[in-house]
């Protein structure tokens, strides 16, 4: 027989244990020694807080009601634990970087700074959390007066009473204590986290070690378990596939929005890293938690007398067995899985109240003027220290009001459905920058009465808050309202109908209202911040244009947080601008800066509001927003404009370069022309000279003499050709020759021309086609004439054969007439084709040719003026020109 | 075989952010390419687990001895412990890039 008092003695010795770990933790923390504090396995049984004493005692009584479904609530975090990269990964580092207090303050932060935002928020989490803290309440006291029944002795409802009332106090003087510690929520809280990951290994020790007792003390074996399993009313596994699934989704869901999940998830947070390790860690932890419910509650109902409670069977079980040890065990994991849970919860209500509704009241009640360093601080730990009273004086008012009567999952899931109310503000908020705040406010007003219609009135029974005749006909005899019939549509689920019509009816006037309406530019900067959280780690920045001094901003500064510490925030700010002393400049980094320090302590919208005070009407407005933009888009105008003017320089510099090269080209051409041209008059000059002294002498043959002033009249006549050449050529590329246009054929044009360079009736052969050369010509006949005796002479000159012949073949190409002059010479070889049209271009010596080699250069200067062309042909057996002659010569004729 | 991958860009290209975004690597070393596998798991798994889970909705229940209790915890147990035995794995060989130097991910991505 178990001394009850035996177990108030244990309950108590353990209450001081984890007060001294609290206390140890705190310490080392204190002295720095904080590294094991914050590591991901601490953070991970952390996280077992979501096991209450729902899951400890409740669990099997759901599991010996309807089955298996009882996993679904612990399927559902597994999903979201496994799936971490998805969704956890960006709320922690958004919980980070924004330096979030708790899941109102992430509403609020991203609705642009939004108090209203805030204050719902807490209301929806105060309401769905109370009826979960006072099942905690109740499920100790049960499990008190099944060991108080054990012992003989007779409880009264009053005890009952007294043993909550004497567990919430606890509870919160242990909240107290080691929660309100340091003001700047978004530190952690490292006497809370490392007792409930105590708490954690004892809950899940405790329920394992009476499994393994069930499984193998009582059942006999795994076998025999299963055996039982088949052979228990529960036999068959039928799931009702809209539960199954809603309950998944649902318990997800209140994974991510539970404030107590936040909390330990986000808020105490101490690296992201962690999540990896929970993604697998914490499903593994759950799947132990789950283990043995279903043996416990089969073993349980086999056990029992056909009346027992079966959400006692953890306790009442080993306790039937005789293993009183056992049984004070299981209820130390019960105790610890009611206690953690508690404190976290209250914990972070407290924060949310005192920082969304207590301080901005306050703050808007005060008339600004005497401000005291640290009033702030003292309003805000008062306001947290009373709100941990409060909360938990709510949750046992609660307790008592309920009677402690209904099954303990039931209320769990009410209370489940009534916090993922936040989910679509909270996920929408997160992914979708073009939410705002209207839509959220709408979404979580609309979810919360749909909750409150479909299922938390329900909830308390028939006739208790909604009348039989409401839930048959409706309120007012609007049927279509019947709260268990939305719509008219009936026969599902009560609680996938409340699961069903509040998230689709939230997150469509969530999206609705968001498409319609149009954010703030707070908003709208919070929303990109959110949403791109990967690509601005950095952190908030708003735009001010302070107009705020710094005296003023460290003035309000020491309000929130405290002197000491904000002068050590400002002398470090300082220090990193190069300055000396506590006033740093006031840059919109800084700014931002310092919200967000202050936001970790009283929450995103005060901080903002506090700010805004100091800062005020200088606060962005979105004409600023779109100044900025503005001047955004002029700088990356202007700089496009520097690029291509960059562009255009480049060209300018190419293209002066290419005049360079050409310019450094032609002075060298026409050094080579200055010299080639004296050469070409300093040979004939010379011969003159020395022939001139020659004939000088006296002593001289008429016959000699006769020679040698032959050759003086033929070098001096090759002097005057050269030079007239060169004054031809001269004119020619200036572009100043006068030409005297004129009709004709092109067959006296050829004619003279052959007859002109001697090669009528000489050793060449020329052959031509009368018939085609009837071509009329309107043209400066005596230049083409000219053209023509050249490459005749050229004939001439270079067909160096026995047989010498030259074909001159008229031809119409492309509607351009085009003559060609080819002779069966050596040709020109193919490396010198490009050059012949140079000047002084010959292809052998001087002497042989007889010319400067300037002809055809002339040939082609005169073509160019005419408007016509030459150029060589190649491949016609000898060397070939073609004379393109040019376009107006039929136009002209015709 | 090449040890090259392409890798699609996760971000809108319609809208570069030219303030504050570091440009995408659109091809990567062997290395880095298995670590975006790696990164596709992580986001499978879920998904995966989702499936699994609800699949016993569709067992044969037309006699009494089909889908017994005993069955279901085994199959949901089993599906449990590999699930956690596969996010171990991801958890090992995923290198949780540090605080700056991760790659968005473009989830949801309005930009403007």
């Amino acid at each position: 027989m178990i001394s009850f008092n035996l177990l108030i003695l244990v309950s108590l010795g353990y209450v001081a244990f984890l007060f001294l770990v609290a206390f140890a933790a705190e310490r080392r923390a204190a002295s720095g020694r904080s590294a094991w504090l914050r590591s991901s396995s601490i953070y991970t049984l952390s996280l077992s807080i979501y096991c209450t004493a729902w899951t400890f005692y409740g669990a099997v009584g759901y599991a010996a009601r309807s089955g298996l479904e009882f996993l679904t609530i612990y399927l559902g975090p597994t999903i979201v634990m496994i799936g971490w990269w998805w969704f956890l990964r960006k709320l922690v580092r958004i919980g980070r970087s924004q330096r979030l207090t708790s899941i109102a303050d992430l509403i609020s932060s991203r609705f642009g700074k939004s108090t209203a935002l805030g204050v719902m928020v807490t209301v929806l989490a105060i309401v769905g959390t109370t009826p979960y803290i006072a099942l905690q309440l109740q499920s100790v006291t049960q499990s008190i007066g099944i060991f108080a029944a054990h012992s003989g002795a007779v409880w009264e409802a009053g005890d009952l009473n007294g043993a909550a009332m004497w567990v919430a106090f606890g509870l919160a003087v242990f909240t107290l204590l080691f929660g309100t510690r340091n003001l700047d929520a978004s530190e952690r809280h490292h006497g809370i986290v490392l007792a409930i990951a105590v708490e954690a290994v004892v809950k899940l020790f405790a329920l394992v070690a009476v499994g393994i007792f069930v499984v193998w003390g009582v059942a006999g074996g795994v076998g025999p378990t299963l055996d039982l399993i088949d052979a228990s009313a529960q036999s068959q596994w039928a799931p009702v596939p809209s539960r199954w699934v809603g309950l998944i989704f649902v318990s997800g869901a209140a994974f991510l929005c539970l404030p107590r999940m936040f909390q330990v998830l986000v808020v105490e947070n101490a690296d992201e890293r962690h999540l990896s390790t929970a993604g697998w860690a914490f499903p593994a932890y759950l799947l132990f938690m789950s283990l043995f419910v279903v043996p416990i509650a089969v073993v349980g109902l086999d056990l029992m007398p056909a009346g027992a409670n079966p959400d006692m069977f953890v306790v009442s079980v080993p306790l039937a067995e005789g293993r009183e040890g056992l049984a004070i065990l299981a209820f130390l994991g019960g105790f610890s899985s009611a206690t953690s849970m508690v404190i976290v919860a209250t914990l972070a209500l407290a924060t949310m109240v005192s920082n969304h509704i207590v301080v901005p009241g306050w703050l808007n009640a005060r008339t600004p003027g005497a401000v005291v360093s640290g009033d702030v601080r003292d309003v805000v730990v008062l306001a947290r220290r009373v709100s941990i009273g409060l909360v938990l004086a709510l949750g046992y008012v609660y307790f008592r009001l309920s009677g402690g009567g209904a099954a303990l999952a039931a209320i769990g899931l009410v209370s489940f459905t009534g916090v993922i109310q936040v989910l679509p503000a909270m996920v929408g908020g997160v992914v979708w920058r073009g939410a705002n705040r209207w839509g959220a406010g709408a979404g979580l007003v609309v979810g919360f009465v749909v909750w409150g219609w479909t299922q938390f009135l329900p909830s308390f029974g028939v006739d208790a808050a909604l009348s039989q005749a409401v839930f048959d006909h409706g309120p007012f005899g609007l049927d279509w309202l019947r709260p268990q019939a939305l719509f008219g549509i009936t026969g599902i689920d009560p609680f996938v109908h409340a699961v069903f019509w509040s998230m689709c009816l939230n997150a469509g006037a969530f999206m609705i209202v968001s498409i319609l309406t149009f954010p703030n530019p707070v908003e709208r900067l919070q929303g990109a911040q959110f949403v791109k959280i990967f690509d601005y780690s950095s952190g908030a920045r708003l735009w001010t244009q302070s107009a705020a001094q710094a005296e003023d901003m460290l003035v309000m500064a020491q309000r929130i947080i405290g002197g000491a510490k904000a002068q050590t925030l400002f002398q470090a700010e300082a220090q990193s601008q190069g300055k000396a002393g506590f006033l740093p400049d006031v840059t919109p980094d800084f700014i931002g800066r310092l919200e967000r320090e202050l936001s970790g302590s009283v929450g995103a919208a005060t901080a903002h509001a506090m700010i805004g005070q100091l800062t005020e009407g200088t606060m962005i407005s979105v004409d600023d927003l779109i100044a900025v933009a503005d001047e955004t888009a002029q700088i990356m105008e202007y700089s496009n404009r520097l690029e291509a003017k960059s562009a255009e320089q480049e060209r300018t510099a190419r293209a002066l370069r290419e005049a360079n090269e050409k310019l450094t080209a032609l002075s060298i051409q026409k050094d080579a022309f200055l010299s080639q041209i004296s050469h070409e008059l300093r040979t004939p000059m010379t011969s003159i000279r020395s022939f001139s002294d020659i004939l000088r002498e006296d002593d001289l043959e008429d016959a000699s003499r006769a020679r040698f002033a032959g050759i003086i009249h033929d070098e001096s006549n090759r002097l005057t050709r050269l030079l007239d050449d060169l004054l031809d050529l001269g004119v020619l590329e200036s572009g100043q020759v006068q030409l005297n246009l004129g009709h004709g054929t092109l067959a006296e044009v050829i004619d003279r021309a052959v007859m002109a360079a001697g090669a009528d009736g000489g050793a060449l052969k020329v052959s031509r086609r009368a018939v085609n050369e009837a071509v009329p010509v309107f043209t400066d006949l005596e230049r083409l004439t000219q053209v023509f005796i050249n490459l005749i002479s050229n004939a001439v000159k270079y067909a160096t054969v026995p047989e010498p012949e030259l074909r001159i073949i008229v031809r119409s190409l492309e509607g351009r007439c085009v003559v060609d002059f080819c002779d069966n010479g050596p040709g020109v070889p193919k490396e010198s084709q490009s050059m012949i049209f140079e000047k002084f271009s010959r292809l052998e010596d001087a002497g042989k040719a007889g010319g400067a080699g300037l002809g055809l250069a002339i040939c082609r200067q005169i073509m160019a003026a005419l408007g016509g062309d030459v150029t060589y042909l190649p491949a016609q057996g000898g060397a070939a020109f073609r004379v393109t002659l040019p376009e107006n010569v039929e136009m002209a004729a015709q | 075989m090449s040890d090259r991958g392409v890798e699609p860009s996760a971000h809108d290209p319609l809208a570069p952010d030219p303030l504050a975004r570091v440009p995408r690597v659109e091809f990567l070393d062997r290395a880095g390419y298995r670590q975006r596998r790696f990164r596709d798991a992580a986001r499978l798994l879920p998904v995966v687990a989702s499936i699994l889970m609800v699949l016993p909705l569709m067992w044969p229940r037309d006699t009494a001895d089909q889908s017994l209790t005993s069955q279901g915890m085994i199959y949901l147990f089993g599906l449990w412990i590999c699930l956690i035995v596969a996010a171990f794995v991801v958890s090992r060989v995923l290198r949780y890039s540090g605080p700056e130097g991760d790659q968005g991910t473009g989830e949801g991505g309005a930009v403007r």
